[in-house]
C-alpha cells in the first residue's frame, strides 16, 4: 500500500468488500438524511431579528388571534443546512440532461437571473402611479414586439401565468368572439387524441364539449376525421404544432382553412414552439391563437414546478377580445389600460389581479435579446439537430414509434422493443435515475403504447449527448440480457428508492401532524 | 451564441449520422410557404455587456419602492426578505428543477411542498392546503368555482370588501363556467350584507378579511348562516402576514381558505410572479384544484413524497378535471415556505405587530392632516382614507415630491364613483420618518 510522508494511506484498501453497505447511523456521505421542520425543537426560535414592537394590538379586540398558529422556527444557519441538503435531493438542468419531453428543460441563464432582481424590475409595485414606471412598461412593450415578431401575429395579451393559464385566455378570446357575432351555438371544441391534457380540461372548464380528433398512423391530425366533425357547432380546435409525438403537422395549413372555412378558430398550443421559434412564424400557418410558455422557449427557470408565463398571441379576429390590461401607445407614451369599459374594446374580462408577469417577462426578454433573431434560429435548428441524432443513435436498440422521417425537437420510442422482456417503460426510466439521468416523459402521448418521449434542447453540448446515449444503450443492453432486477428494484442508487405513489392516494396524508410520523411505514 | 454548446463541426458531423443532408433536411415536413428564408427582423446576438446595458437603462427609468416614502398596498405588499431566502430559491437543484413528477429524485422539492402544505394550513386555520396556485385572485376563482362543484349549485355572492380586481377575476371565470355571480357595493365594513343576500341556490359566498379597505372582520356569523343554507364560505385574504396577528379563516368557519401569499417571501415584482394560498376543509380536498404533495413510503420502506390525489388532474383526467392547471408557483411557493421558517411563529407574530403598529402611526399622523378623514376602523396594517380631492390626484401630486402614498381606489374600480378615497399601507419597512414626509407631504398637496 502506496504512503505518504506521515504514513498515511493514500489508495483504496485492497481487501475493502464491494457488497452493500450499510453506515453505523443511516448516514450517506454527502447526502444528508433531513427532517421536517416540525419534527425539530423549534417552535420557539427565530431567524429573523426584529425590533420590539412599542404599541399593542388591542385596538382589535377580539379580532386577534389567540391560540398556537402551529409553525415552526429555524436560526439562519439551521435555515441553510435544512434547505441545501434537501436541494440536494434534486435532479437538475444544472447537473445533467434533464430530457422530459414537451417540457424544454434547457439551461436557464443567471443574467437573468440578476436582471430580474434589479430594483427598478423587482421592487416596483403593480399599482404605482404609471408615470413611476415607463421603463416596465416600456420592457413590457418590446417583449411583446419580440413575441409578436417571432410569431407572425399581430397582438399579445401578455397576462396569463403559465401555460395552462394561456390555452384559458385564447379559448375565452374564441369564445367571446364567437359571442359577439351571435354565433352561440357553437359547444365542441376539437381536441387531437395526443393533445396535452390541459387542452381538453382547459375546454370543458370554460364550458365546452371536447371531441377528439383521430391520428394517422404516421402520428398526425387525421385530416379526413377533421373535415367530417367540423361544423356549426364547433368552436374552435385545440391542435399543438410540432405535436406531441414530436412531429411537424404537414398538412397545418390545410388544417387552419377548413377550420376556418367551418367558421372555428384555430388555438395552436405552443408549448413546443422551441422547435421552430425563428424558422416558422405561427401566423403565416393560419394560427388565431397561441400560447407560448416563456418558461419553456424562452428559458425562464422552471423553480420546482413553476412561476411560469404564458402570453397569447391573438390573430386580428381575437385581438379585441384580449383580456386586461393591455398597453396602448398614447399621446404621452406607453400606458396600461387597466379596465374594460366600452371605449377600450370588447375585451373579455380579466385573468388575475395585475399585468401578468413581470419578473419572468424581464427574463425572457433578456434570453431572446441575447440570442437575436440569428440566436433564436440556431435555437430551433439545434434542438432539433439534437433530438434527431438522439434518435438515430438510439433506433437499433430501442422502437422508434415513427421511424420514418426525420421528428422535430424530441424523439419519441414506444415499448415494443420492451416486449416480453418483464421490462416497462416505467422500469426503464427509474433506471435511468441510477445513471445519474432524469427521465424522459413516460406514457405520454397517449396515443403511443408506453411512450418515451425524450427532448433533449439545443442546450446540451454534444459529449452530453452522447454520455446519455451510452447509458441508454447500455441499458438496452442490460435489457436484452435479461438483467430484469436492475429495472424493476430501480432506482438503487436515488435518495430514495421507488415510492408507493398508490399508499399516498389510498391514505392522504398531505400534511405533517404529530402523530403521523410512525404509523404509515408500519400500515 | 455563449448558450449554444454544439460547434459547426459538431452539427456537420451529427448530421452525418443522422443521414441528413442539410440542417433544412430535418424541417421538410414544414410546409415551403411557411419556411422563413432566414432571421426575422429583430436585432441579432448580443454579449452579456449589451444586454445587461440597455435593461439596467429600463430599470433605472421605474420608481423602486425602496427609494422614498412607499404606502401602496391593496393587493400586494413590500415587506423585507431577509437575503437568505434569495440565496436558496437560486440553487440550482431548486432554480433549474421540474415539477416533480419523479418522486425519487426531486424529494428535495416534494419536501418543501408538503412543508408549505403544512405552513399554510396551520396559517389559515384549514386541515389541509395545496402546493399553491398562480396568485391569490386566481386561487380566489378556483376557489368559486370549487364550491360550485362541491355544493352542485351555480351561484356566488361577493361582498363588496373584495378586491376589484379579483371580483373581475371571478366573473371572468365564472361567467363562461354557468356560474352567477353578485357582487354587493363596495363598502368599507359590510362584510355581513352577504348574509342577507344567501338563498338556498347559493353555491358560495367570498368574503375578505382584511378587505380592500382594511377592514378586518370576524366572520364567524357569515360562516353560520352560509352553512345554515348549505353554501360554503370562502374567505379571501390579499396579506397573508396579517395571519401573524388575526383570527385564522379556519377558526371562523371557513371552508376554503384563499390568500395571496406574495407578502412572505417575493418581492412586490410589479405584480407577478407571485403564490396562490389554497387551503380547505379535508373532506373538500378531492375536489381542490391544483398539486397536492403527500407522505408515503419507499420500497425500502423509508418516508417519502409525492404529488399524489392526481385523478383529480388534468394530466389523467383531462376534460374531467377539477382545474386545468399545470405548471403553478412552485419556486415563489420555496420562497415563501424558507421566509416562514426563518420567522417561525415568534418572528411571525412580531412582524405582524409591527405591520399594525406602522399602520397605526400612519393612520394618527393621517388623521392630523386637516380635511383627511379616517374611513377604517379596525385594520391590519391598511386603512382607507377619504381625501378633500380626487385621489388619483393627490397620488400623482405626491409622486412628484417623492412619497408613494397608496393606491386610489378609483385605480381598481373606476366606475365605483369613489374617486375620493386612498388605500394607504404601511409595512414594517416604512419608518417613522417615512410617515412623517407623508404627513407633510399630504398637507402641502391639500393646502
Amino acid at each position: 500500500m502506496s504512503m505518504n510522508s506521515v504514513g498515511r494511506p493514500t489508495a483504496p484498501n485492497s481487501d475493502a468488500g464491494t457488497g452493500a453497505f450499510a453506515s453505523l447511523t443511516g448516514g450517506r456521505g454527502l447526502l444528508q438524511d433531513e427532517a421536517l421542520i416540525f419534527e425539530r425543537d423549534g417552535w420557539f426560535k427565530t431567524g429573523v431579528d426584529l425590533p420590539e414592537p412599542d404599541l399593542p394590538a388591542d385596538d382589535l379586540g377580539d379580532l386577534v388571534r389567540q391560540e398556537a398558529i402551529g409553525l415552526p422556527g429555524l436560526s439562519e444557519p439551521e435555515a441553510m443546512r435544512h434547505y441545501v441538503r434537501l436541494s440536494q435531493k434534486n435532479h437538475a438542468i444544472d447537473l445533467a440532461l434533464y430530457p422530459l419531453g414537451s417540457c424544454t428543460m434547457k439551461h436557464n441563464p443567471r443574467l437573468n437571473e440578476k436582471l430580474a432582481r434589479l430594483p427598478g424590475f423587482a421592487d416596483i409595485h403593480p399599482l404605482q402611479p404609471q408615470s413611476t414606471v415607463p421603463g416596465a412598461l416600456e420592457l413590457m412593450d418590446r417583449l411583446a414586439h419580440w413575441l409578436k415578431t417571432l410569431t407572425g401575429m399581430p397582438a399579445v395579451a401578455l397576462t396569463p401565468k403559465a401555460g395552462a393559464h394561456g390555452e384559458l385566455c385564447g379559448i375565452l378570446a374564441i369564445r367571446a368572439a364567437h359571442e359577439a357575432r351571435g354565433d352561440a351555438a357553437r359547444k365542441v371544441v376539437l381536441v387531437p387524441t395526443s393533445a396535452h391534457g390541459t387542452n381538453p380540461a382547459t375546454a370543458a372548464f370554460v364550458g365546452y364539449t371536447v371531441r377528439e380528433i383521430a391520428q394517422t398512423s404516421d402520428g398526425r391530425v387525421d385530416l379526413a376525421d377533421l373535415e367530417a366533425r367540423l361544423g356549426p357547432d364547433v368552436a374552435a380546435i385545440m391542435v399543438t404544432n410540432p405535436n406531441t409525438c414530436g412531429l411537424f403537422e404537414r398538412d397545418i395549413v390545410e388544417i387552419a382553412r377548413l377550420t376556418h372555412a367551418a367558421g372555428a378558430f384555430f388555438y395552436c398550443d405552443g408549448a413546443n414552439f422551441n422547435a421552430i421559434v425563428g424558422r416558422v412564424r405561427p401566423g403565416d400557418l393560419g394560427v388565431d391563437a397561441m400560447h407560448i410558455n416563456l418558461h419553456k422557449t424562452f428559458s425562464t427557470p422552471h423553480g420546482g414546478g413553476g412561476p411560469g408565463a404564458g402570453p397569447v398571441v391573438l390573430s386580428e379576429a381575437l385581438a379585441p377580445f384580449a383580456p386586461a390590461p393591455w398597453l396602448v401607445h398614447g399621446p404621452d407614451g406607453l400606458a396600461l389600460t387597466e379596465h374594460e369599459t366600452a371605449e377600450a374594446g370588447r375585451a373579455f374580462g380579466r385573468m388575475s389581479a395585475f399585468h401578468g408577469q413581470m419578473g419572468m417577462f424581464v427574463r425572457a426578454y433578456a434570453y431572446m435579446r441575447s440570442h437575436g433573431a440569428d440566436g433564436l434560429r440556431q435555437v430551433a435548428e439545434d434542438a432539433v439537430l439534437n433530438a434527431n441524432y438522439l434518435k438515430a443513435r438510439l433506433s437499433d436498440v430501442m422502437s422508434p414509434a415513427f421511424p420514418d422521417g426525420p421528428c422535430m425537437h424530441e424523439a419519441l420510442f414506444d415499448d415494443s422493443w420492451l416486449e416480453g422482456t418483464g421490462v416497462t417503460t416505467l422500469d426503464f426510466a427509474k433506471a435511468m435515475i441510477d445513471e445519474g439521468f432524469h427521465p424522459m416523459t413516460m406514457y405520454f402521448p397517449l396515443v403511443v403504447h408506453g411512450a418515451m418521449l425524450i427532448e433533449p434542447t439545443e442546450t446540451e453540448s454534444r459529449q452530453e449527448l452522447d454520455r446519455f446515449v451510452e447509458a441508454l444503450r447500455a441499458l438496452a443492453g442490460a435489457v436484452r440480457a435479461g438483467d430484469v432486477e436492475r429495472f424493476r428494484g430501480a432506482p438503487h442508487l436515488a435518495p430514495l428508492r421507488r415510492l408507493d405513489e398508490t399508499l399516498a392516494a389510498r391514505k392522504p396524508r398531505l400534511r405533517w401532524r404529530p402523530e403521523a410520523v410512525q404509523t404509515l411505514a408500519a400500515e | 451564441m455563449r448558450y449554444l454548446p454544439l460547434t459547426a463541426d459538431d452539427r456537420h458531423q451529427m448530421l452525418a449520422v443522422i443521414g441528413a443532408e442539410s440542417i433544412d433536411a430535418l424541417f421538410v415536413d414544414v410546409p415551403a410557404s411557411a419556411v422563413l428564408p432566414g432571421p426575422v427582423d429583430l436585432p441579432r446576438v448580443a454579449g452579456e455587456i449589451e444586454v445587461e446595458r440597455e435593461l439596467s437603462a429600463l430599470a433605472a427609468r421605474n420608481r423602486a419602492a425602496g427609494s422614498g416614502p412607499f404606502f401602496c398596498g391593496a393587493g400586494a405588499y413590500r415587506h423585507h426578505v431577509p437575503a437568505t431566502v434569495d440565496h436558496i430559491i437560486q440553487r440550482s437543484e431548486f432554480l433549474t428543477s421540474y415539477t416533480p413528477y419523479q418522486p425519487e429524485i426531486a424529494q428535495g422539492t416534494l419536501q418543501v411542498l408538503f412543508e408549505f402544505q403544512t405552513q399554510v394550513a396551520a396559517l389559515t386555520g384549514m386541515e389541509v392546503a395545496n402546493a399553491s396556485l398562480y396568485d391569490g385572485s386566481t386561487a380566489a376563482a378556483e376557489a368559486v368555482m370549487m364550491a360550485s362543484r362541491v355544493t352542485r349549485r351555480g351561484h356566488a355572492i361577493l361582498s363588496g370588501g373584495v378586491h376589484p380586481h379579483y371580483v373581475r377575476t371571478i366573473e371572468t371565470l365564472a361567467h363562461v363556467a354557468g356560474v352567477t355571480t353578485e357582487r354587493l357595493a363596495p363598502a368599507v365594513d359590510a362584510e355581513d350584507a352577504v348574509i342577507a343576500r344567501i338563498t338556498p341556490q347559493t353555491a358560495c359566498v367570498v368574503v375578505q378579511t382584511p378587505n380592500i379597505f382594511g377592514t378586518a372582520t370576524d366572520v364567524s356569523k357569515i360562516a353560520q348562516a352560509a352553512h345554515a343554507a348549505g353554501a360554503l364560505l370562502i374567505v379571501v385574504t390579499t396579506e397573508a402576514v396579517s395571519y401573524g396577528l388575526l383570527k385564522s379563516p379556519g377558526d371562523m368557519g371557513a371552508d376554503i381558505a384563499v390568500a395571496e401569499g406574495q407578502s412572505i417571501g417575493n418581492a412586490l415584482n410589479f405584480g407577478g410572479p407571485y403564490v396562490g394560498l389554497f387551503a380547505c376543509r379535508e373532506k373538500l380536498v378531492r375536489q381542490a384544484p391544483g398539486r397536492l404533495c403527500g407522505e408515503t413510503v419507499d420500497a425500502d420502506g423509508r418516508r417519502g413524497f409525492v404529488l399524489t390525489l392526481s385523478t383529480r388532474e388534468q394530466h389523467i383526467r383531462r376534460d374531467k378535471a377539477t382545474s386545468n392547471i399545470c405548471t403553478n408557483s412552485g419556486l415563489c411557493a420555496l420562497a415563501f415556505s424558507i421566509h416562514m421558517s426563518l420567522l417561525g411563529e415568534q418572528g411571525l407574530r412580531r412582524l405582524a405587530l409591527l405591520n399594525h403598529q406602522q399602520a397605526l402611526r400612519t393612520r394618527d399622523a393621517l388623521a392630523s392632516v386637516p380635511g383627511v378623514e379616517i374611513l377604517t376602523r379596525r385594520f391590519f396594517n391598511e386603512f382607507a382614507v377619504r381625501l378633500p380631492v380626487p385621489a388619483a390626484e393627490a397620488v400623482e401630486a405626491l409622486a412628484r415630491r417623492g412619497v408613494l402614498a397608496g393606491v386610489p381606489y378609483s385605480r381598481l374600480a373606476p366606475e365605483a364613483g369613489l374617486e375620493d378615497v386612498l388605500l394607504v399601507c404601511a409595512t414594517e419597512t416604512v419608518t417613522d420618518d417615512d410617515i412623517n414626509a407623508f404627513r407633510l407631504a399630504l398637507t402641502e398637496v391639500l393646502s
